[in-house]
């Protein structure tokens, strides 16, 4: 983050919405002679002692290592993870911390976890992958067997139906952005595509859904469409260039790409096709989405377009006035995004903010926008629209649809206030 | 990894290539026949029909006891459920809150047996006979008002069983 405290050079800045929003296009063209100018009062404020080499240049530093760590000056980034579950042992989740976080890639370590059964020890010699029911001959593979098939690399990301539900109780907790939204990640996913073992196998006529179970305790099952199944969907190896962590599915997992999370059953073990969904638990009890009427949908499988600030989020806190970055993720179950707007006024007024990504189908886009904090109370929004055209609707639209007490699916707009204290709030606005 | 020189470059060769249409022979063909009498026992998926249910019955009955002994000391001893556990028993979808239980919101008897039998009790799932399954189910289901204590269900009739909510459900499945 940079600072402005040159009142006249503030005001040069192209305003494209309320409460400080401005250009970032302006900003960076202001090139090095106009950022100079813009932070020169800090500059000269500082320290005037002579500089010291530091202590760390006058000496060798450590070796190498077989696998890194973080620095340990980072502090600590950790995922949120819940206390054990008493009851229910094993099931439970760990949450990105998505505020602590910059681009679009999670690092293994911190991507998010839910579990039923917690996390099985898997020796992947003595795992099997059987494919079987309406297909022409069932096939069994090991995990040395999908290694020698043809690969493909992508990034997705991955997001549980329940993520965001914090959202829709009553009142606003304070809580972090990571709290509200961490069951949130994205990775680069490698491995083998479904349709090329189903083919092996032979699809039967009359096949139209694929039932998936895993190797944990609670052998956690899910179905989908074939015809999503043939699309997209693969067998994942590798997570970010290296084997799949335990907690993730070792060694194997669906990925079934913009869908709740759910459906990518991790520790995959079973591949039946069958005429029809298995309406297993975790597809009527749980991940059904309770109407104002007292039906259910079942089955909504991509998830809604949305976004959300992360920086600046939930407890924390502005230390200064002046030029802040606003920065967040935008993501969408049904295509690229294409789009995201920022409001700094509660959703009165808008600006586009700077897409810094690839744009890529069915993962993270960062995006970022300038602003500058004048000291006055805020509530900053962001909007995100995707490339299928929908718009992230307002929490109000969402939760209409729903009866009050479903979790699931919730992607509204995410409200950061920030009070003249610089203090940041999740706040329904 | 090792792999037969023809392998090799069949996989280089269509590396860049997942369609489903991918010819039989382009792909590594690296899978193991199997049948589907050597998954019995193993694949515990059980659908609406009834396909997949094995053979053995149970009663409410016959059930009380092992209900007692395995699932009550969580779901509480009329199925009320408890702090952080379902209720099995009563509810329903209009209520406000909604309260959303085995009797009021499953759609299918299918699930349930398949649920327990893959996943309850969670400290030892896959640990009950597939009679006291059986059993358990219908002791669930008559707590529920929906079979008298003494009606046998099997892979037969418990199928037949039409849950209050199977109609609840819309199919939002090719929304995609």
């Amino acid at each position: 983050m940079s600072e402005i405290n040159n009142q006249n050079n503030k005001e040069s800045l192209e305003r494209v919405a309320a409460n400080g929003l401005i250009n970032r296009r302006h900003l960076l063209g202001l090139g090095l002679a106009g950022a100079g100018g813009l932070i020169s009062h800090s500059v000269l404020a500082a320290d005037s002692s002579r500089v010291e080499i530091p202590a760390w240049s006058k000496m060798p530093g450590r070796d190498p290592s077989g696998y890194g760590s973080p620095s340990s000056f980072v502090g600590s980034y950790q995922r949120l993870a819940g206390a054990p579950n008493a009851v229910l042992p094993g099931s439970g989740v760990s949450r990105t911390p998505l505020h602590l976080l910059q681009g679009n890639i999670t690092p293994n370590s911190l991507h998010f976890e839910r579990h039923h059964s917690g996390i099985p020890a898997i020796d992947p010699a003595q795992h099997r992958l059987v494919i079987h029911g309406m297909v022409r001959q069932p096939l069994e593979f090991s995990y040395e067997d999908l290694l020698a098939y043809p690969m493909q690399s992508r990034i997705y990301f991955l997001e549980c139906s329940g993520n965001s539900g914090a959202n829709t109780s009553a009142t606003a907790g304070d809580s972090s952005a990571a709290a509200i939204h961490g069951l949130l990640s994205c990775s680069e996913w490698t491995g083998v595509s479904l349709a090329t073992l189903l083919d092996e196998a032979g699809i039967a006529e009359g096949a139209t859904w694929v039932t998936s179970t895993g190797a944990d305790g609670a052998s956690m099952g899910r179905s989908i469409p074939l015809n999503k199944a043939l699309r997209d969907v693969f067998i994942a190896l590798y997570q970010n260039g290296e084997p799949i962590r335990p907690e993730q599915g070792y060694p194997m997992r669906l990925f079934v790409p913009g869908w709740e999370g759910n459906v990518s059953v991790k520790w995959l073990t079973q591949i039946k096709l069958a005429d029809s969904p298995a309406n297993f638990r975790d597809e009527t009890s749980k991940y059904t989405d309770l109407l104002p009427d007292g039906k259910a949908l079942q089955f909504t499988f991509p998830m809604g377009v949305k976004s959300l600030i992360t920086s600046p989020s939930g407890q924390m806190s502005l230390r200064r006035q002046g030029l802040h970055e606003v920065s967040g993720v935008a993501w969408s179950g049904s295509g690229a995004i294409s789009r995201v707007e920022v409001s700094a006024d509660g959703g009165r007024s808008w600006a586009d903010a700077h897409l810094d990504g690839t744009g890529q189908d069915l993962a993270l886009t960062r995006f970022r926008i300038p602003w500058i904090w004048e000291g006055g109370p805020a509530v900053l929004q962001s909007r995100a629209t995707d490339s299928a055209g929908q718009v992230q609707p307002t929490r109000a639209m969402v939760l209409a649809n729903y009866d009050a007490t479903n979790r699931y699916h919730f992607n509204g707009i995410q409200s950061w206030s920030v009070s003249a204290q610089g203090e940041v709030k999740n706040v329904y606005a | 990894m090792f792999m037969p020189k023809r392998r090799v470059l069949i996989a280089l060769a269509f590396g860049s290539l997942f369609s489903a249409t991918l010819a039989a022979q382009e792909t590594p063909h690296l899978g193991k026949a199997i049948s589907e009498e050597q998954l019995q026992g193993w694949d515990l998926i059980i659908s609406p029909d009834g396909e997949g249910l094995p053979s053995g019955n149970g009663t409410a009955a016959q059930g009380k006891e092992i209900y007692e002994q395995q699932c009550a000391a969580c779901h509480g001893l009329e199925g009320q459920g408890g702090a952080g556990v379902p209720g099995l028993v009563g509810g329903s979808t209009k209520s406000r809150p909604a309260l959303l239980t085995v009797g009021s919101y499953w759609p299918y008897t299918s699930t349930l047996y398949d649920y327990v039998r893959r996943a309850m009790p969670p400290t030892a799932p896959k640990s009950l006979s597939d009679t006291q399954v059986y059993q358990i189910v219908a002791y669930i289901l008559h707590l529920n008002g929906l079979v008298d204590e003494d009606v046998v269900l099997d892979s037969v009739s418990l199928p037949r069983i039409e849950m209050p909510n199977h109609a609840g459900f819309i199919d939002r499945s090719q929304v995609q």
